[in-house]
């Protein structure tokens, strides 16, 4: 058995239905769609399928899917806890599962009616879920205003202004404009435009801080690197893939740890992603970091080492993380640009960049790490 | 009229609400190792233990974090402070501060502990010390 994920899997398909705000059908049939596309994308047929991986929160049960697709028999499935921060971990589920021989082709899917159906953004009026007690009574029923506690002090740890954030949100944009597949496509906006828009939570979040909400699904393939040799794309390795949840969160966030103007997951998460891969931050040729809010890329641009302490504002400000810049960030416009599917629809840029597939393509990009926050990829060709 | 969302008590946390219904802030705490923890957990972090006792919280904090919330939709139809807390016992913990004017919050500021009805919904709640 190997010693870590290292090297031991590729991504070999990509497929997607539209992004909207209204798709017109069921969640089971976005999962579909979007999965067929991936399995045909990898040269691969529904029978070829034997593993199955989505999120908890995914309303598509298995064998509902399977019967849609046509998958005669799957010998592994899992799901993954939690929202968007734990992304990432479906690809872990799946390259753990390749590497072991558990399965051989694992579909990861992700669907929804995230603005037609159920909204994340509106505030949950439910009575509280377990472990809920200590945040819903007292009026954190958002995930604006349940981040933005830890936000105000990564804020005031490093003297930023919303107008900092406001610049990501600029770069999502820009990006998100020249992208047909973006629900912003041909529609940049200005810093002023940003300033403009209504407060969320003052003085920490605008709306144009805030991710979309967005109908749509996404899917890939995961298989050994062995056998994506064989299969019609080009190589998109999985150089690795870890997670990192501490004790000190509690539901999804992390407000028992010590020091909130830092994202300790990404540090410890960062810390294995480039021991075991031999590589570092300066490696990296792009970077896709799930943003449900503008401020989670500044926490992980540091995070993730790409920058020092508090210099993500510096670093932002800059322009490195524009396309032409040191480090593209997001290129085909991120959850704020192109859609929300929950942190999924990232993983995707990723791999068309290193296939030399995306829009906005990054000229010979050899590396790029995927963020969650809590866990991430790095990507490589051949 | 501020509206808030009942809490729903559970079998690990149940007797902090009983607490709060009796005017106490109740901390949960190892009876073997004395370990404070929050938010309730049915076994110790630090040395396992099954058996727990409750401390009374002395109702003193200082300010963490907070966030006002301005989204125009109920339930938080009126903005409401939310606080995240150092309890002097030295955990944190998530609460509102009332009577107390959005210009005087900041970091570090200590507050003192009060309970506040909501329509019928009991809360421990926190205003700058006066004290």
């Amino acid at each position: 058995m190997p010693a870590s994920l290292v090297d031991q899997a590729a991504i070999v398909g990509i497929g997607q239905t539209e992004f909207s705000k209204e798709s017109g059908r069921s969640e089971l049939q976005l999962a579909a769609e979007a999965s067929l596309a991936a399995i045909r994308d990898a040269g691969l047929t529904p029978a070829d399928i034997d593993g199955l991986i989505t999120f908890t929160l995914d309303t598509s049960d298995e064998l509902l899917l399977m019967r849609a697709l046509g998958l005669p028999e799957i010998r592994f499935w899992s799901r993954t806890p939690h929202g968007g921060a734990g992304s990432t971990t479906t690809i872990l589920h799946a390259a753990s599962a390749v590497a072991s021989g558990a399965a051989k082709h694992v579909l990861v899917w992700r669907a929804f009616n995230e603005r037609s159906g159920h909204r994340f953004g509106q505030p949950n009026a439910a009575a509280p879920p377990l472990g809920w007690n200590w945040y819903l009574p007292f009026g954190l029923d958002t995930p604006a205003k349940i981040y933005s506690l830890t936000f105000q002090r990564y804020m005031d740890a490093y003297g930023l202004t919303n107008e900092d954030f406001g610049r990501y949100t600029v770069v999502a944009r820009k990006h998100a404009a020249t992208n047909p597949n973006a629900w912003f496509y041909e529609r940049p906006i200005t810093l002023a435009d940003h300033q403009a828009s209504r407060w969320i939570v003052e003085p920490i979040l605008r709306l144009l801080d805030c991710c979309q909400e967005s109908d749509g699904g996404v899917a890939l393939v995961i298989s050994t690197a062995e056998r994506a040799r064989d299969l019609p794309q080009p190589l998109v390795r999985l150089r690795h893939v870890v997670d990192s949840h501490l004790m000190g969160g509690h539901v999804m966030f992390n407000y028992y740890l010590e020091d909130h103007s830092r994202f300790e997951e990404c540090h410890s998460a960062a810390a294995r992603l480039y021991g075991e891969s031999g590589l570092t931050a300066s490696d990296m040729d792009a970077a896709m970091l799930y943003e449900n809010f503008s401020p989670v890329v500044f926490m992980q641009l540091e995070g993730f080492g790409f920058c020092g302490p508090g210099e993500a504002r510096d670093f932002v400000r800059d322009g490195h993380i524009e396309l032409g810049g040191s480090l593209p960030v997001n290129t085909h416009g991120g959850l704020l640009g192109e859609a929300y599917i929950h942190g999924m629809n990232n993983i995707l840029e990723g791999v068309r960049q290193i296939r030399g597939q995306a829009v906005n393509q990054v000229a010979g990009a050899r590396h790029v790490l995927v963020g969650g926050g809590r866990g991430a990829m790095i990507l490589a060709g051949d | 009229m501020t509206q808030v969302i009942a809490p729903t008590p559970d079998a690990d946390d149940a007797w902090f609400w009983k607490g709060v219904a009796e005017d106490r802030l109740l901390l949960q705490r190892c009876a073997e190792c004395r370990l404070l923890r929050h938010p309730p957990s049915p076994m110790c972090s630090g040395c396992n233990a099954l058996a727990w006792e409750t401390l009374p919280a002395s109702g003193r904090a200082t300010v963490y974090s907070w966030v006002v919330s301005r989204h125009p939709t109920r339930p938080d139809a009126d903005p409401r402070i939310v606080v995240l807390l150092d309890l002097e016992e030295g955990v944190r913990f998530v609460s509102n501060l009332v009577d107390c004017p959005l210009e005087d919050v900041r970091f570090g500021l200590p507050v003192e502990l009060v309970f506040v009805d909501y329509d019928g919904v009991r809360l421990p709640q926190f205003r700058p010390a006066r004290s």
